[in-house]
C-alpha cells in the first residue's frame, strides 16, 4: 500500500509537472494563438521593410553599379577607339608624308632629268655639230687630195708621154686618168 | 509499478528512435559522398549542382529529425 | 520526470529554453500578451532593418562593409529565386527574400545565449510552410487553372503505373508542409537540447573539460546548420513555386 501511496503521489507530482511546464513546450497549444499572431506581425513588417525600403534601394544601388561598370567599360573602350583612331592617323599622315616626299623626289629627279635631257642634247647638238664640221673638212681634205692626186696623175702623165716624145693631148690625157681614177 | 514499466518503456522506446538518427546520418553522408565523387569526376558541373545536394541533403536529415522528434515526444509529452 | 532523479546534481532541463513566458509577469499567454517570443521576433526585425535599411543608407557604388554583406544577402536570394524558379518568379522575391532573412536571423539570434529561439517552435514554422503550401497551391491554380494537376499526372511514366505514381505524389505534395516545418524545428531544437545537455553535463566536475569541448563543437554545428536550414527552407520554397509555376516536369 505504502508503494502504491508513494506512486500516486508521484504520478500526481508528474502531473503537475507536467502542466506547469507542459511538457515539451513546442507542443504546448495554449501558446500557439500568441506565437501566431506575433509572427504574423513580425513577418508583415519584415515584408513591408524589405519590400518598400530595402529590396528596391539595394537593387538600385546594384543596378546603378552595374551602369557604372558598363559605363566605365564603354568609356574605356571609346578611349581604345580613339587611340586607335589616333594611331591610323598618324600612320596616314606617315604614310602622306612619305608619298609626298617620293613625289618630291621624282619632281627634283624629272627636272635633274630634264635638266640633263637638255644639257645632253645640246651636248649632243654640239657634239654633232662639231663631228659635221671635221666631216666636210676631212672631206675638203679629201676632196683636195683626190684633186691633187688627179692633178699629180695628169701632171706625171703628161711628163711621161712628154717624155715618150709625143705631144700630149692635155683633154686626152685628163680625160684617160679620169677614167683610170675611176675605173 | 505500472508506472515505471511505462517509464522504462519511454525510455527504450526514445532509445530505438534514436537509431533512426543514426541511419539519417547514413544517408546524408551517401548523399554528401555520392556527390563528392560526382564532383571530382566532373568539377566543372559540381557548382550548379549545389543546391540539389542541399535539397537532398534536407530530405535525407529531414527523416532523422522525425526520428528525434519520436524521442522528444516520448521523453517529455507522452 | 526521472531526471530530477538524478541525484548527482545533474540537472537535465534540455527542453526549458523553449518555454514561452510572458515578457512582463503574469500567468495567461493570451494572443496579444508580449511574450519572450515576441522579444525575439522583434529583435529579428531590428537586426534585419540594421543590416538590410541601414546598412544599404549610403547607397554608395563602391560599398562599406555593412553595405556589401546586405548585397551579398540580395544577390545570393535573388540568385537562387532565378535560378531555382525561373525569371517569373522574381516577382515573388520579395517574399521569399523576407522568410529567408526571418528564419536566418532567427536562427542566428536563437544561438546567442540565454536567447529564445523562435524558429524551434512549430508553431512558428508550421505557420511559414503552411503560408507557403497554401499561396503555391494557389497560386498553382490561378496560373495553370486545371493543368496544375499535371504536376500529379507524370507523363513520362507508362501509363499502367501512372495512378500508382499520381497518389505517391498527392501524398508527397500533402507532406511537403510537414517536412517543411518540421525541419526546420526539429534542427533547431534538436541542436540547442543538446547543447543544453552538454552543457548540463559540466554540473560534473570530471566531466566539465568534455561538457565545455561538446558544447563548443555543437555550437560551431549549430551555426552552420542555422544557415543551411534557412537555405533549404527558401530553395525548398523556390522549388514549391517552380512546380506552381511550370507544373509540367
Amino acid at each position: 500500500m505504502a508503494t502504491n501511496a508513494n506512486e500516486a503521489a508521484h504520478g500526481a507530482a508528474d502531473a503537475a509537472h507536467a502542466a506547469e511546464t507542459g511538457g515539451m513546450p513546442q507542443i504546448d497549444f495554449a501558446t500557439f494563438p500568441n506565437q501566431i499572431f506575433w509572427l504574423v506581425v513580425t513577418i508583415v513588417v519584415i515584408y513591408l521593410i524589405l519590400s518598400r525600403v530595402a529590396l528596391p534601394r539595394i537593387g538600385s544601388v546594384l543596378a546603378e553599379r552595374q551602369g557604372t561598370i558598363t559605363n566605365d567599360i564603354a568609356a574605356a573602350e571609346e578611349l581604345k577607339l580613339k587611340a586607335q583612331e589616333a594611331e591610323a592617323a598618324y600612320n596616314q599622315a606617315l604614310a602622306d608624308a612619305r608619298v609626298e616626299a617620293q613625289k618630291i623626289i621624282a619632281e627634283a629627279k624629272a627636272e635633274i632629268q630634264i635638266g640633263l635631257d637638255e644639257a645632253t642634247a645640246k651636248a649632243d647638238a654640239e657634239i654633232a655639230a662639231k663631228a659635221a664640221e671635221s666631216e666636210k673638212k676631212i672631206g675638203e681634205v679629201r676632196a683636195g687630195a683626190l684633186e691633187a692626186v688627179t692633178e699629180v696623175a695628169k701632171d706625171t702623165a703628161a711628163e711621161i708621154i712628154g717624155m715618150l716624145d709625143q705631144k700630149a693631148d692635155a683633154a686626152v690625157v685628163s680625160e684617160a686618168v679620169n677614167a683610170r681614177l675611176k675605173g | 509499478m505500472e508506472g515505471d514499466i511505462a517509464e522504462m518503456g519511454k525510455f527504450i522506446g526514445a532509445g530505438i528512435s534514436a537509431f533512426g538518427m543514426g541511419l539519417a546520418a547514413l544517408g546524408v553522408g551517401n548523399v554528401a559522398g555520392n556527390f563528392l565523387s560526382g564532383a571530382l569526376r566532373n568539377p566543372s558541373a559540381a557548382a550548379s549542382q549545389t543546391a540539389t545536394l542541399f535539397i537532398g541533403i534536407a530530405f535525407a536529415e529531414a527523416l532523422g529529425i522525425f526520428s528525434f522528434l519520436v524521442a522528444l515526444l516520448l521523453m517529455f509529452a507522452v | 520526470m526521472a531526471t530530477e532523479e538524478a541525484s548527482e546534481g545533474l540537472v537535465f532541463h534540455p527542453m526549458d529554453q523553449f518555454k514561452v513566458e510572458p515578457l512582463f509577469g503574469g500567468d495567461a499567454i493570451h494572443w496579444y500578451t508580449p511574450t519572450n517570443a515576441t522579444l525575439w521576433m522583434g529583435l529579428t526585425v531590428v537586426a534585419i532593418f540594421l543590416l538590410l535599411v541601414l546598412g544599404s543608407r549610403g547607397r554608395a557604388v563602391i560599398p562599406t562593409r555593412v553595405q556589401s554583406i546586405a548585397e551579398l544577402a540580395y544577390g545570393f536570394v535573388y540568385k537562387m529565386v532565378e535560378d531555382v524558379a525561373g525569371k517569373d518568379g522574381l516577382k515573388y522575391f520579395p517574399y521569399i527574400m523576407t522568410l529567408f532573412m526571418f528564419i536566418l536571423f532567427a536562427n542566428f539570434l536563437g544561438l546567442l545565449p540565454m536567447a529564445f529561439t523562435t524558429t524551434s517552435h512549430v508553431a512558428v514554422t508550421v505557420v511559414l510552410a503552411l503560408a507557403v503550401f497554401i499561396g503555391v497551391t494557389v497560386l498553382g491554380f490561378v496560373k495553370n487553372g486545371a493543368s496544375f494537376l499535371g504536376l500529379f499526372w507524370v507523363t513520362s511514366a507508362p501509363l499502367a503505373i501512372r495512378p500508382v505514381l499520381a497518389v505517391i505524389e498527392i501524398i508527397s505534395y500533402f507532406v511537403r508542409p510537414v517536412s517543411h516545418s518540421i525541419r526546420l524545428a526539429g534542427n533547431m531544437t534538436a541542436g540547442h537540447a543538446v547543447i543544453k545537455v552538454f552543457a548540463a553535463f559540466a554540473g560534473a566536475a570530471i566531466l566539465s573539460p568534455l561538457a565545455i569541448l561538446g558544447v563548443a563543437a555543437m555550437y560551431g554545428l549549430e551555426i552552420l546548420v542555422s544557415f543551411i536550414q534557412a537555405y533549404v527552407f527558401t530553395i525548398l520554397t523556390c522549388v514549391y513555386l517552380k512546380d506552381a509555376l511550370h507544373p509540367h516536369h
